[in-house]
């Protein structure tokens, strides 16, 4: 995932502040301060929150208040953007919503602290799939690419080298994380899909479309590469300089002969492409599907037998936060965890660092809906309380088991980087 | 710059040295920088002061062992550089007929400025909702393909009216012939009208004058407007983004691509390449008209 812009980024401070507000107001008018003038006295509890538009919303901003009175000014940026920021200005946040895979960039530049697992109450309760790359219930999952696991620990409160254990000194605390596949048009297409190199199918020339952006879109290639069972990669998210030109050649060509008919690199582009029949096959998130289905337009998040490509992020702190505000945030994160958020964020399509609070915020039918992967006993609502899907439907690639269990590799940052990029740009020329 | 020669009078320096204290803190320092970092060695997540010319190698690479074949830089400049050549082309006969029309057509001042700001209605909105309202318009369903379908002229939909050349084109002439419409009108305006007549009066023909008068006299702002499209379009990456499905190069493009992957050094290089060209090809239209003088 990158960028996940979705319609919540119109989110204005104003708007933040004015939410905050009324939400002070109704804690206060509800009863639930009880009036101790020593709070009014301390500093406002403020936290500056630097991340994409994924885990921030309205909703969450007004509970956080009302819950911890800590109020949250989020600075929303793509995840280049986000990137550029944490190296280039890092007194300009105080905590950092990020994912795993910029951490190979973040961690050693030094700009960013590692949090202590001792302060954080459900760590022990964090999914596995984090901490030892498998499903709560034993199942080990692909690690291919910037596997959370692999970046998750450092060696030291101050250190900069990633642990090759488990170690006090977390990275990132996980927040949130999905399983990305191909998107489909059934009413275009016709025909069961069930490969990656279905992307590449001629059949489709001038309406499949990859992400615009050079370390996604060339993971993408590399499935169908396989899925084509024209090479096997030791590790798809961390290619040698011979495997990036053999790729590149594979999507050079498609590119040539006129496969893609646009990338996109915003949310609401890869929407309007396939609401639009633009394009019938395309690498999509599971929100931007939701998106294109609520608009009356049929379209499958659609499972493929060689697996799932995989992203995950979470919190850290920027290295000019100290004593009280350290606390604020830890405050802040052990909040997220605690079960609101996590059941927010689920609602939406994606998972839950933290499943056992999810669970218990969430209607069991709903549950059953989103992790167990059974038909929905009654409608299936979003957050904002908007109709997802009716009662009846189930949810595409089926339960948290049966997708996390089957991913393949991770978003990643290659060592090769340099290169890739480089020889993106020729690609683009082609 | 001439000496002053009144002893009352501030200096003339005085009178520049704000701008141009302006100018060189936010314009020449920068630019310095530029320069400097193109020199600079990098790594995944920090730029490292030691002199290299990695940038600028890396950024040539293929240019010599791969010929014939294109490398990635020169190919990518090839295509930028057609699109300024069309798009200049395009925007120049638009503009040029456009202020023709405003200037020698219309008569009262109120309806030329008013017409003139009815030519900014492209810039009413903001670039992306510009670009997003494109695919309804040309895309495979969009209004055109349907009007063409129900008419009977063609069975299938047209697929290179979005994402490629043709729109990109399209939408450079659409946003930047604005551009060249304003100098020109601007010079045309300050044609002597009695010039025409004396034109007329000589004989001339309608196209005649316009050949020998009316363009040598609005040269200084075909030159301005060129200018300004010419630089638009090199540096354009958004636009040739968006309407060429992100499958087009640009020079900006390249930029933008490292930029994102935190590689500094070589965006900047790049950055010093593409203001070289563009410098090069203002300085060439310069060769035409001494702007200066004209002014």
């Amino acid at each position: 995932m990158t960028k996940r812009t979705k319609d919540t980024t119109g989110l204005s401070r104003r708007a933040v502040l004015k939410g905050a507000g009324a939400a002070a107001g109704l804690a206060a008018g509800s009863g639930a301060i009880t009036g101790f003038p020593a709070v009014w006295s301390q500093e406002p509890k403020v936290l500056r929150y630097l991340g994409t538009a994924v885990n921030q919303s309205d909703d969450i901003t007004k509970k956080v208040k009302a819950d911890t009175g800590i109020t949250i000014e989020y600075i929303s940026a793509t995840t280049d953007d986000v990137t550029k920021r944490v190296i280039t200005q890092p007194n300009s946040f105080d905590v950092l919503d990020t994912e795993y895979f910029s951490l190979k960039k973040l961690v050693p530049s030094g700009n960013i602290l590692a949090m202590d697992a001792t302060k954080i109450k459900q760590f022990d309760n964090i999914t596995p799939v984090f901490t030892k790359g498998q499903l709560p219930n034993g199942k080990v999952i692909g690690d291919q690419g910037t596997a959370p696991k692999k970046v998750m620990f450092v060696e030291g409160a101050n250190s900069t080298k990633f642990a090759s254990g488990v170690t006090q000194w977390v990275t990132l605390i996980p927040t949130v994380y999905n399983a990305d596949t191909l998107g489909i048009r059934p009413d275009l297409i016709k025909r069961p899909i069930e490969s990656w190199k279905e992307l590449l199918n001629p059949e489709f020339k001038g309406k499949a479309s990859i992400l615009n952006i050079p370390s996604i879109g060339i993971m993408d290639a590399a499935m169908v590469v396989e899925a084509s069972g024209l090479y096997k990669y030791p590790d798809k998210g961390n290619m040698t300089r011979a495997e990036i030109d053999m790729t590149m050649k594979v999507l050079t060509e498609a590119k040539k002969s006129g496969q893609f008919r646009a990338f996109w690199k915003d949310f609401n582009e890869s929407v309007n492409l396939m609401s639009s029949g633009e394009t019938v096959i395309q690498s999509m998130w599971s929100p931007a599907v939701t998106a294109v289905r609520t608009k009356g337009i049929a379209c499958t998040f659609q499972p493929l037998k060689e697996g799932y490509r995989s992203w995950a992020s979470g919190f850290c702190l920027s290295k000019s936060v100290t004593g009280r505000k350290a606390e604020l945030a830890y405050e802040f994160v052990n909040w997220f965890l605690s079960g609101w958020a996590g059941a927010y964020l689920n609602r939406q399509g994606y998972y839950s660092a933290v499943l056992p609070t999810a669970k218990a915020n969430m209607e069991p039918y709903e549950w059953a809906y989103w992790m167990e992967g059974k038909p929905a006993e009654k409608d299936i609502k979003a957050p904002d309380g908007s109709l997802l899907e009716k009662a009846g439907a189930s949810r595409d690639g089926g339960s948290y088991d049966d997708r996390m269990g089957n991913v393949a590799c991770w978003n990643a940052v290659m060592d090769e980087n340099d290169y890739m990029v480089r020889k993106w740009n020729e690609f683009i020329a082609a | 710059m001439p000496a002053t020669k009144t002893a009352y009078a501030p200096p003339a320096w005085l009178q520049a040295l704000p701008f141009a204290g302006v100018f060189a803190l936010f314009f020449v320092v920068p630019l310095l920088f530029v320069v400097m970092v193109s020199f600079w060695d990098y790594n995944d997540y920090s730029i490292i002061p030691s002199f290299t010319t990695r940038s600028y190698v890396e950024t040539f690479e293929g240019c010599y062992d791969q010929l014939p074949e294109l490398c990635t830089i020169l190919r990518t400049y090839l295509s930028t550089v057609k699109f300024c050549l069309i798009v200049w082309a395009l925007t120049l006969v638009i503009g040029f007929t456009i202020a023709y029309f405003l200037a020698f057509h219309v008569r009262t001042v109120t309806m030329q400025m008013t017409l003139a700001l009815v030519c900014t209605i492209p810039f009413w909105t903001s670039n992306v909702i510009r670009m997003i309202s494109w695919v309804p318009l040309l895309g495979r369903n969009g209004l055109v393909n349907s009007a063409l379908i129900n008419v009977g002229l063609i069975n299938e939909p047209i697929e290179w009216l979005l994402f490629s050349q043709f729109s990109v084109v399209l939408a450079f002439v659409h946003l930047f012939t604005f551009f060249m419409v304003i100098p020109i009108f601007n010079s045309m305006a300050r044609i002597d009208k009695r010039l025409l007549e004396a034109a007329y009066d000589a004989g001339a023909s309608g196209w005649q004058t316009l050949w020998n008068v009316v363009i040598p006299l609005a040269k200084p702002g075909i030159v301005i407007g060129s200018i300004f499209v010419v630089t638009i379009v090199m540096g354009d990456f958004i636009t040739v983004g968006v309407m060429g499905g992100q499958q087009i190069a640009s020079a900006g493009k390249i930029i933008e691509t490292r930029l994102n992957a935190l590689q500094f050094p070589p965006a900047a290089a790049n950055a010093v390449i593409l203001l070289a060209i563009t410098l090069l090809i203002i300085t060439a239209l310069n060769r035409f008209v001494d702007i200066r003088k004209e002014l």
